[in-house]
């Protein structure tokens, strides 16, 4: 496991949102799209919890990996990792979780993938892997509103993209779900991460197979303190850091 | 091995006085990954009940300044799953294991220990008196020194290994309470931690349980007083000391207030190599001290 990056790059993307480029030695170590860091907040005790941010890219030619995150209040702990200036180190542990699988899609396959909020930033990452392995992408991103937007040209890159806005301030107005009522659902399969509530309509709705992936407050992101657990439909209490986040539709209780 | 180091307790005998807490460090098989368990003067295992348990629902912690809430409910695999499983795999490693006992009757309590003490694995019993998360039983033994002194001799009467009890924070007379259990207790682990709550942003309770256990930095203070309240009235008892430790300074504290040994708690989730960092550190700051043994400092805050 890895315990150490150093930032090389950040930048304000939309409202509250960090895009942080980190340098990590990434030589023995391989990520999976879908995988996470857990980062501590400061060397001081003030904050005892690290914070866990999905990882949106991954550059093993330069060795850094991207976080978008979204910063909370002043007094947050995810705000002062916003405050990080470039060139200082952060104390990291990764790469954490199970990601997504992307060995059962092949060549030709289509698929669908949908992002809400600051859920979109893993889905960045498998978007190019599934590119790289020749599956047509579809991107639906959905967002409060259009100072919330932010990616839409890197996914764009990749494949047909749709932006949807709560407030209808851009793209197509409504949620992500709208727009899969106007495109349709014709797809070998489907990538969700966001609130809860939308990946539970997804989960309900649409007949094609998929993966979804789950945010939930954590101790340790390591399997070791159960605060993240979440109720499956076969195998019992589930931990989301280490059996999770992803997990395939219909397994878990949302 | 550093001999100055070494203590030994009833049925531990310790490379060291560090250990993780119970809760802390679930089993340790996560944690094998990242350093050799054996390094660790012991472990204490996550809470053992006689039934598997689920726990409450989420969200289950909440951070707080220095510190955090938990409310997991004592989610457990349960005592005959744990010995099958977990302990064959804690027997790989030259490690004493310390087994956290916790019901919600009497009757569990002891059914818990005649099993788990069984194991040649278990060096020791953490008796669980203090949980503030499950609704039945845990604290409400942990609170009235009668009712703890009687579970406590109901569970020393089936124990194949000395029973340690941890006692809770949430009482009127912690002195009380140690003296009470200690008629019967080998030893004494201290302190669980203290009920607390926290509010969302539209001003309700944060975790689903409502309350939640306040532990890390945050209470270290309310832990080192009242181990030092506990030693005074009780000179010989063993007590192994937690709540809040965060580096070598507050190991040094604890000593130095009567502790014989110290257990780690929510710093593992903050660092999960700190036991194995803070008992290098211990190590360098005994003979940094010029001390024979980290027992020179015991009880020093007295004198």
């Amino acid at each position: 496991m890895l315990r150490e990056g150093k930032v090389v790059a950040k930048s304000y993307i939309a409202r509250d949102v960090f895009e942080f480029v980190i340098a990590v030695d990434l030589k023995n170590i391989e990520i999976r799209p879908g995988q996470f860091v857990h980062v501590r907040v400061s060397e001081s005790t003030e904050h005892v919890l690290r914070r866990p941010i999905s990882i949106s890219s991954v550059d093993t030619i330069n060795h850094t990996i991207t976080l978008v995150f979204r910063a909370g209040d002043q007094s947050s702990g995810t705000n002062k990792i916003a405050l990080t200036a470039v060139g200082e180190h952060l104390d990291l542990l990764l790469p954490l979780g199970n990601g997504y699988k992307l060995d059962d899609v092949n060549q030709g396959d289509s698929v669908l993938i949908i992002g809400g909020g600051i859920g979109v930033p893993p889905l960045y990452e498998l978007a190019k892997r599934l590119d790289d392995r020749g599956v047509r992408t579809t991107h639906i991103l959905g967002f409060n509103s259009e100072k919330d937007v932010f990616y839409e040209d890197k996914f764009k890159a990749l494949g047909e993209t749709y932006i949807a806005t709560a407030d209808g301030s851009y793209g197509n107005p409504g949620f992500v779900t709208d727009v899969i009522e106007e495109i349709g659902d014709a797809f070998d399969k489907f990538y969700a991460c966001g609130p809860k509530v939308m990946l539970k309509v997804l989960d309900e709705t649409l007949d094609i197979d998929g993966y979804i992936s789950l945010e939930e407050r954590m101790g340790c992101g390591i399997g070791v303190c159960y605060a993240c657990v979440c109720q499956s439909r076969k195998q019992g209490q589930l931990k989301i850091c280490t059996d999770g986040p992803v997990f395939e539709k219909g397994a878990i209780i949302l | 091995m550093n001999h100055k180091l070494n203590v030994s307790l009833p049925g531990l005998d310790l490379k060291n006085p560090v250990m993780p807490a119970s809760g802390c460090f679930s089993f340790g098989q996560e944690f094998s990954k990242l350093y050799n368990l054996s390094e660790l003067g012991a472990i204490m295992i996550k809470a053992a009940t006689e039934e598997e348990r689920e726990g409450n629902l989420t969200p289950r912690v909440a951070e707080t300044s220095s510190g955090m809430l938990n409310a997991i409910g004592l989610q457990n695999p349960g005592v005959d799953h744990i010995i099958e499983n977990e302990l064959k795999f804690l027997n790989t490693y030259d490690v004493p294991v310390i087994a956290n006992v916790a019901g919600t009757t009497i009757e569990d309590y002891v059914e818990v220990a005649r099993k788990i003490s069984a194991s040649p694995t278990v060096k020791a019993l953490e008796l669980n008196i203090s949980c503030p998360n499950v609704k039945e039983g845990g604290i409400q033994f942990g609170t009235d020194p009668k009712t703890a002194k009687e579970l406590t001799r109901a569970v020393k009467e089936v124990s194949e290994k000395p029973v340690y009890v941890k006692l809770s924070p949430n009482v009127t007379s912690i002195v009380d309470m140690a003296k009470s259990v200690s008629e019967y207790a080998d030893g004494l682990t201290m302190i669980n931690t203290l009920v607390g709550m926290k509010l969302d942003s539209n001003g309700k309770p944060l975790l689903n349980n409502k309350t939640g256990g306040l532990s890390g930095p945050a209470i270290k203070p309310v832990a080192i007083n009242m181990v030092y309240q506990v030693r005074q009235a009780l000179p010989d008892i063993p007590i192994i000391a937690m709540g809040g430790i965060s580096n070598v300074d507050d190991i040094i504290d604890f000593i130095s207030v009567g502790a014989d040994a110290v257990a780690i708690g929510t710093m593992n989730f903050t660092n999960p190599f700190i036991c194995k960092e803070l008992i290098e550190l211990l190590s360098k700051k005994v003979s940094d001290m010029n001390l024979n043994h980290i027992h020179d400092i015991k009880g020093r805050a007295f004198v």
